[in-house]
């Protein structure tokens, strides 16, 4: 977990010549997810492949998702970025006819054991989706949901987490005055951090962000950035992002999918300056995708 | 100049215009045609409702008695009574009806339809008068209405008052008259209430005890002691409520109005036998819209008399709304459930596409035949089965067994669960998928978000579901009347009685009264303005009742119409 904070200066002027101006990556970790011990590995994928149907949608999909590190998943529309993170909270599970090979292991539990509650998993492994979706309900209704799921929780220690949530998604100076609202009455940016707030007031391990600014304006989306990287020092994050940009900004580690192969994964810093794989390269410099 | 020029330009617009060929293309009269089609129900609907409206609620005015002179073949003859209608008679049929001729008259000549009641003295109390034959007509002044409990009204003024069989002397008899009647109303309104309060109870407390004593003979039990003492209490009771009933019957025959008929004769009409009584023709309008109030009042709030044809609809309208309120209690959570299932749990594929033609093809049955259907199943079976198994002491006389107020809701219940079905499920697939996957995300199973995001959001049409429902139901009458209605109901399904809400008593429907007076009646003209009033009424209750669920539709709607979208 040692930061090296020069190091990505000290990269940036050995690899000038990539078209991305390195100085955009926030990561300040250089080593591979593969060179991470194994308590220091959140979720571990191994030989992972998916079907809808008959249709392949991933292939062979192996990696280490570092544990409080940010993990962004890129490549082009279609490529499996969505399917995969949905298989870390077993969202296929809610589709017709999906088959699922391989093994996916929080914390070195497998997820498709069969002793492992479904519901269980999914409120340690909070997700939120491309477009806010808040719940025709009060801000404070929206926060509280996943709490009241798990138990009957005293109203003082509700208002607390509620609070609690909605500070930490960085939302409570806008709302406080509004707690009982329609949730809908917020801005589109607001309802995405409501979501998230939603989403940590269970305190999950992992988070997933399945394009959480696409539907944004820019400054939502720069507010959802800064939220990313406050959240990352408690949470492991995996973000799917079509904003070549934005995976450079918030991420640690960055894997390109292509056609549902994982082609590439690394350090963000080595993927977008000094790519092994010519089709990662081409990817990221903009040459397609 | 000017004009010249463009009066060519104009002629040319005006080809266009007139040719078919354009002005097809121009979709203008597809605009018509909609509009022609909006246009026709419109007027359709409000012409309904304005006749009905019309005719109904003339009836309660307090319209003037005339007093007319006129000849016939008898010779001259003198008649009151309320003009109810005046029609033009073509001069053919006046030829062939047979009426007297010797009176000329050119064209077609006009006739009269006179309410001249006092049906015991001269019959018919409706009567045709042809114009043309009048020789006088007036409106006297005091001359009263009566309305009677039997017999319908009587028209007349008062030749005098008697108490105990001697003349009553009174310089304002018409005064001394209607404080009289005050009494004699409050003294049946004291009878009545024994009767339904203290004797009608009394009743029901025996007719338990004798099941309870029935129940326990069947089980070989013999013992009556203590329900005989009980009886003998009851008895002794109700032998004293008797009494006080045989009082005050007494006090009710105590006094006898004479009145003068037109026409020269007299009659005695007992105090005790008069509803109301006023002086249409020496009311002014606002004494005559005091009374319309009170008639409409009546109208809503007394039971029936004299089969139907006078009286109020109370019962019935009762009956109506009560069976309406039982249908959607019955029909909400069977509806939904059922539509939860098809849409939610069942896998999509061939069987629940063809539940769900069935279910739709359910809506298009004949409702009568859900009548025989809930007649041999719900009645038959059902209560039938209800009877065996916890009312043996009652047999052989069915409780549950036979039509009544559950079995009438259940039927109709039944006939309307499509409606609510169908429009449940267009309610569930609106819900976007975004937010299901949301509460799934946070970790609520399926039950969980069907109950806490999914079913608040499809209320709206859960309730335009029920919104059809209750119009479907509330103007359904011929399978109600296999399974529970009935012409005169002897008591309401809710009274002082516990449980107070007696499932397995027969009622009064109001589209069945329509029916029932309109075309079952003895006296047609009598019980034509009360078919409108009670048309007029029964649309109103589905227009309330149906306004009800709308604005509580449109204000769930209101809250969930972003998150919809």
């Amino acid at each position: 977990m040692t930061e090296n904070s020069l190091s990505s200066e000290s990269m940036n002027e050995s690899t000038g010549g990539v078209r991305l101006a390195s100085k955009l990556v926030g990561s300040t970790d250089t080593r591979s997810p593969s060179q991470f011990q194994a308590n220091d590995v959140c979720l571990q994928v191994s030989e992972l492949a998916l079907f809808y149907g008959t249709k392949q949608a991933l292939n062979e999909i192996n990696m280490l998702i570092p544990r409080q590190r940010v993990t962004a998943l890129i490549g082009p529309s279609g490529c499996g970025k969505s399917t995969l993170i949905r298989c870390f909270n077993r969202m296929n599970d809610l589709i017709d006819g999906v088959t699922i090979s391989g093994r996916i292991e929080l914390n070195g539990l497998e997820i498709h054991d069969q002793e492992v509650d479904v519901a269980q998993l999914r409120r340690q492994v909070g997700m939120v989706f491309q477009r806010p979706n808040p719940f025709p309900k009060s801000v404070y209704e929206n926060v509280a949901y996943g709490l009241r799921l798990a138990g009957k929780v005293p109203k003082s220690e509700l208002d607390d987490r509620v609070e609690w949530g909605l500070k930490s998604a960085a939302l409570w100076d806008e709302v406080h005055d509004r707690l009982h609202d329609s949730a809908l009455g917020l801005s589109g940016g607001q309802q995405q951090r409501l979501v998230i707030a939603r989403a940590i007031a269970v305190e999950p391990s992992v988070l997933l962000l399945d394009e959480p600014a696409s539907a944004l304006d820019p400054i939502s989306t720069l507010k959802i950035e800064e939220l990313i990287a406050e959240l990352k020092t408690r949470y492991t994050i995996v973000i799917v992002t079509h904003n070549m940009q934005q995976a450079a900004r918030v991420s640690d580690f960055t894997a390109f999918l292509y056609l549902g192969e994982l082609i590439e994964y690394d350090s963000t810093l080595k993927i977008f300056t000094n790519p092994t794989q010519t089709k990662t390269e081409d990817y990221v410099t903009g040459r397609y995708g | 100049m000017e004009t010249s020029e463009r009066l060519p330009q104009e002629r040319r617009l005006f080809r266009e215009r007139m040719n078919l060929g354009v002005w097809f293309k121009s979709g203008e009269p597809w605009i018509w045609l909609t509009a022609t089609a909006v246009g026709t129900s419109i007027v359709a609907v409000l012409g309904l409702i304005g006749i009905i409206a019309v005719k109904g609620l003339a009836h309660f005015w307090p319209s003037d008695v005339v007093t007319i002179d006129y000849e016939n073949e008898l010779g001259a003859q003198t008649i009151a009574g309320e003009i109810v209608q005046r029609e033009r008679v073509p001069r053919e049929q006046f030829e062939e009806s047979g009426a007297d001729q010797s009176i000329d008259v050119k064209g077609d000549p006009v006739r009269w339809m006179l309410k001249s009641g006092n049906r015991k003295v001269n019959a018919p109390d409706f009567r045709w008068i042809y114009e043309h034959t009048i020789t006088q007509q007036q409106k006297q002044r005091n001359l009263i209405v009566f309305e009677r409990l039997e017999w319908g009204n009587a028209y007349g003024s008062i030749l005098e008052l008697r108490e105990q069989g001697s003349v009553v002397p009174s310089e304002n008899s018409w005064k001394e008259l209607r404080k009289r009647i005050k009494r004699v109303v409050r003294l049946r309104r004291e009878a009545q209430s024994i009767q339904s309060g203290s004797i009608d109870r009394i009743n029901y407390k025996l007719e338990k005890l004798r099941l309870r004593q029935r129940g326990r003979e069947l089980r070989g039990n013999f013992e009556t002691a203590d329900i005989d003492e009980q009886r003998m209490n009851l008895n002794e009771e109700y032998v004293l409520h008797e009494r006080e009933l045989n009082d005050i019957n007494a006090q009710l025959d105590r006094d006898d109005v004479v009145i003068a008929i037109a026409g020269g004769t007299e009659s005695v009409i007992p105090l005790k036998s008069i509803v109301r009584a006023w002086q249409p023709n020496d009311m002014n309008v606002f004494t005559k819209f005091g009374h319309y109030c009170a008639s409409i009042w009546a109208f809503l709030s007394e039971g029936s008399r004299e089969a139907n044809t006078e009286g109020g609809v109370f019962p019935a309208l009762f009956g109506t709304v009560l069976m309406v309120m039982l249908m959607s209690i019955l029909v909400t959570p069977f509806g939904v459930v059922a539509a939860l299932y098809l849409r939610e749990y069942a896998r999509q594929g061939l069987i629940v596409r063809l539940i769900r033609i069935a279910v739709n093809n359910l809506a298009g049955v004949p409702s009568i035949v859900y009548g025989v259907f809930g007649l041999g199943f719900f009645v038959y079976i059902i209560g039938g089965g209800i009877d065996w198994i916890f009312f043996q002491s009652a047999h052989p006389a069915p409780t549950f067994g036979t039509p009544g107020l559950i079995w009438a809701s259940l039927t109709l219940a039944l006939l309307t669960v499509p409606v609510v079905i169908v429009s449940t499920e267009e309610g569930l697939t609106r819900i976007p998928k975004a937010l299901r996957e949301g509460s799934l995300a946070l970790g609520a199973t399926k039950a969980e978000t069907l109950f806490k995001v999914v079913l608040p959001m499809a209320s709206p049409s859960i309730l335009t579901g029920i919104i059809l429902a209750i119009a479907r139901a509330a103007g359904e009458v011929a399978p109600l009347m296999l399974v529970g209605v009935v012409k005169l109901a002897p008591t309401l399904a809710i009274d002082g009685n516990f449980p107070f809400l007696h499932l397995d008593r027969k009622f009064m429907h109001l589209g069945f009264h329509i029916y029932d007076v309109g075309f079952q009646s003895p006296n047609v003209d009598a019980a034509r303005p009360l078919v409108f009033a009670t048309a007029l009424l029964l649309v109103l209750i589905v227009i309330v009742l149906n306004l009800t669920a709308i604005t509580l539709r449109n204000r769930l709607e209101a809250r969930y119409r972003e998150a919809l979208n």
